[in-house]
Formats: structure tokens, sequence, C-alpha cells
């Protein structure tokens, strides 16, 4: 048996934990239905980023959505907080098996 | 050691250095994550309840020009602090957020200086944590109207981004309900309505092992400050100077006020270690979203990596003795 499987946009958003709730919020409002998000560390071309304490912290936000609604969140998310905030953002193409939920 | 009691170096701080000591050698300690969180959400709660205790004792009308007295404290050192890091050239943002930074409070600080007076036996005015409470956001606002004033200034458009522009409103709530404010709070007005009777049964998990659970913060904010200190020669002497300088002249502010208050010793102690100490949890987190165009490694190499330590280390005992000569008469 092979399930019916729908193809949809993965986009990640690696960033400082110091915009999360308004990289939450800007991405519900343009149109993606859910996401996921962990604390991450990592390191970067700019500066290692070990989250050693409170202020210091690094997040992965994982949305999955249409392409059109993926490029309008990174298209929003370059302009508005890539000039000032350290953010990493990449697409992979995915398959969902309920499409309506993305 | 005799030596080490006349120094009055406090035993936590000896936690701190060990901290600091296993950064510089590069060992693998490092506290998990969730017992950060618990030990500072403990000490926020703690030192509320503490105070709160306390304020259930007095009057709280004859509070209010302290209250006055240590909010305008905090909204000024920023308007002190910008025109020198100004003058060491550093850019206006850089210069208004590193300043707020100073404006804010340093939590910990009032928690090593209060330990500190205890150890002397130097009373204080034990609702102190109150001035605490109401001294960390004065001076993020001071130090945002200097951000925006001299974006202002430098430029009458310039990409100051959405950051700069988000509102009061988001800054307002997240001060005065981020958790520090809000435990704070939260333990004076429990330790307040509880009293010293109600509070009783929890007393052997809020107040006796305090200074225990502090040294154990000690050591981790001492591997996070050892970090930051290999950081400070990608800043410079302006990092430096402030981040020592400051400290003691702040203090001199900070004690005169509360000489002016006619504060205890241990108060004006107290109140000259608030006025020198620099936020390195509040400060980083509301500069980073009011003033995203400044250099946050800075401020907190500043605060974090150098004043900090110079506070518990050399600082606190430097004002306990201004205090002492100040109220001496």
């Amino acid at each position: 048996m092979t399930l019916a499987k729908f193809p949809k946009t993965l986009l990640v958003i690696v960033a400082e934990a110091a915009i999360e709730k308004k990289l939450v919020h800007d991405v519900r409002e343009r149109g993606a239905q859910g996401w996921t998000l962990t604390e991450v560390s990592g390191a970067g071309r700019g500066s290692v980023r070990e989250g050693a304490w409170e202020a210091d912290r690094t997040i992965e936000l994982k949305v999955i959505c249409d392409e059109a609604v993926a490029d309008a969140i990174a298209a929003h998310v370059l302009a508005t907080y890539a000039p000032h905030y350290s953010v990493a953002m990449y697409f992979s193409a995915v398959a969902v098996l309920r499409p309506e939920r993305f | 050691m005799p030596a080490l009691r006349y120094a009055m170096i406090d035993v936590v701080v000896l936690f701190f250095l060990l901290g600091v000591f296993a950064r510089l050698v590069k060992s693998d300690l490092r506290l998990p994550e969730a017992l950060y969180e618990t030990l500072s959400i403990y000490l926020l709660l703690a030192i509320g309840l503490k105070g709160g205790i306390e304020l259930s004792k007095q009057p709280l009308a004859a509070l209010a020009p302290q209250v006055a007295a240590c909010m305008a404290l905090g909204f000024a050192i920023p308007f002190l602090l910008y025109p020198v890091g100004r003058a060491l050239r550093l850019g206006g943002a850089d210069a208004a957020a590193l300043a707020a930074h100073y404006g804010s409070v340093s939590v910990v600080t009032y928690a090593v200086a209060s330990a500190a007076l205890a150890r002397e036996g130097i009373a204080h005015e034990s609702h102190a944590a109150l001035w605490v409470a109401v001294m960390e956001a004065p001076g993020l606002v001071a130090g945002i109207l200097l951000a925006r004033w001299s974006a202002r200034r430098a430029a009458a458009g310039g990409g100051a981004g959405e950051g700069a522009r988000s509102g009061w409103g988001t800054l307002a709530h997240d001060v005065l309900f981020g958790k520090s404010v809000l435990l704070l709070l939260g333990g004076l007005a429990i330790g307040a309505v509880a009293g010293e009777a109600g509070t009783a049964p929890i007393q052997a998990v809020f107040i006796d092992p305090f200074k225990g659970v502090l040294a154990l913060f000690l050591l981790e904010l001492g591997l996070v400050a050892g970090g930051r200190l290999a950081e400070v020669r990608r800043f410079g002497a302006a990092v430096l100077v402030i981040g020592l300088g400051a400290p003691p002249l702040l203090a001199l502010a900070g004690g005169a006020v509360g000489v002016g208050l006619g504060l205890s010793t241990g108060g004006v102690a107290l109140l000259a270690t608030l006025a020198a100490s620099a936020s390195y949890i509040a400060a980083p987190t509301a500069m980073r979203i009011a003033v995203p165009q400044a250099n946050a490694a800075l401020s907190i190499t500043a605060a974090l990596g150098i004043t900090f330590p110079f506070n518990i280390v050399v600082g606190i005992p430097l004002y306990i003795a201004l205090a002492q000569r100040w109220t001496a008469a």
C-alpha cells in the first residue's frame, strides 16, 4: 500500500531567542497554521552562540506550509530581522499526509 | 585564614571564582540549563519573600520617597553614562544600550552584598528587595530614549528596523511581567500578606538554604563570565574603562542618594551597590528588542565580564566601607 502524499515546503528559521515571540507572530500572520520550536546551540560565521545563559539563547523554528507562504515569511524575516539579528533560514521539500493541516 | 576575612571575600564569591577558573582552563563543567533556571527563579522569589516579610511590619506610605528616589536614580544613570560612552568613541546605539545595562540592576550583585552585610553584622533596611524591583525598569526606559534620540539625531531617515519602532506597550509588558520583576514583586507581595508567621512553614526552603543556592548560582555565573573575559580584547579600551570605572563612580551617586534618604549603614551600602551594578539578564533581552542595532556582545561583556566580577570581588567591600564612613557621625 502506498500512502497518498502531498508536497509542502519546510522552512527552518534559526534565530536569536530575543525575537522568538515576534517570529511566531509573523509566521502565523502570514498564513502558517502551525510551527515547532526548539532551543538549539551552535556557531555561524559571525559568532558562537552556545546559549550559556538566558540572554544568549538560540531557537530553531520549523514551519511546514505552502511554498508561497514560506517565501512570504522568509522575505519578511530577511527584510525585518536579518539586518540586526543573527538569523539563518533554509527550505526543503517535504511530503505530508494531511495537506489541509498545513 | 584571617587575611581572607579581612578582605571580606565572602564564601559565595569563591564559588564564582571557581566558575571563572573552570572556564579559563576549559573544563567541561556546565550546569544543566534547567537547574540554572530553577536557581534563578528560587533566588528571585526568596529575595522577594524576605523583603516582603519585613514589608508587612511597616506602613507602606513611608516607603514612597525611597521608591521614588530609587527609580529616579536608575533613570538618571544612563544619562550620566551615555556621554562617557560617546566620548570613548562608541556609536550612539551602543552607548545607549550599554548605559541602559548600568541603569538597570543586577539582582545577584544585590544578593552578594546583602550576604556580605549579614556576615559583617551590619543592619540594613530589610525591605531593600523593593528597591531592586523598582530599579529594574527605569534605566531600560532611559536607555531606549537615548537610543531613539541619538538615532533621530544621526539621520532623519535610515534603517532603524522594525525593532526600533516597536511599541512601548510591548516593552512595558516584557519588563513588568518579565520573570525577574514578576517574581520579585510576587515574592514581596506574598511575604507581605503572609507575614512572619504565615511564611514560617516555607522558611526551611526559601530562607535558610538561600546562601547555598546563591553559591551554586554564582558558580554558573562564573562559567558564563569567564567565557566573556576572552571577549574583552575584542572591544578594547572603552569596555574596560566603563566596566571598571563606572561602578565606583555610580556607587558614590547611589551612596549619596542613600545618605540623603537617611538610610542605615547597610541601606546606603546596598543602594550604592545597586547603583554600581549592571543588569545582565533583563537589560540584554530588553535592549536586543528595543535597540537591535546596538552590539549586544559589547554591553554583555562590560556588564557580565567586567563589572559583575569587579563588584562582587572588589566593589562590595569598598561600598560597605564607604557606607560606614558616610553614616558614621
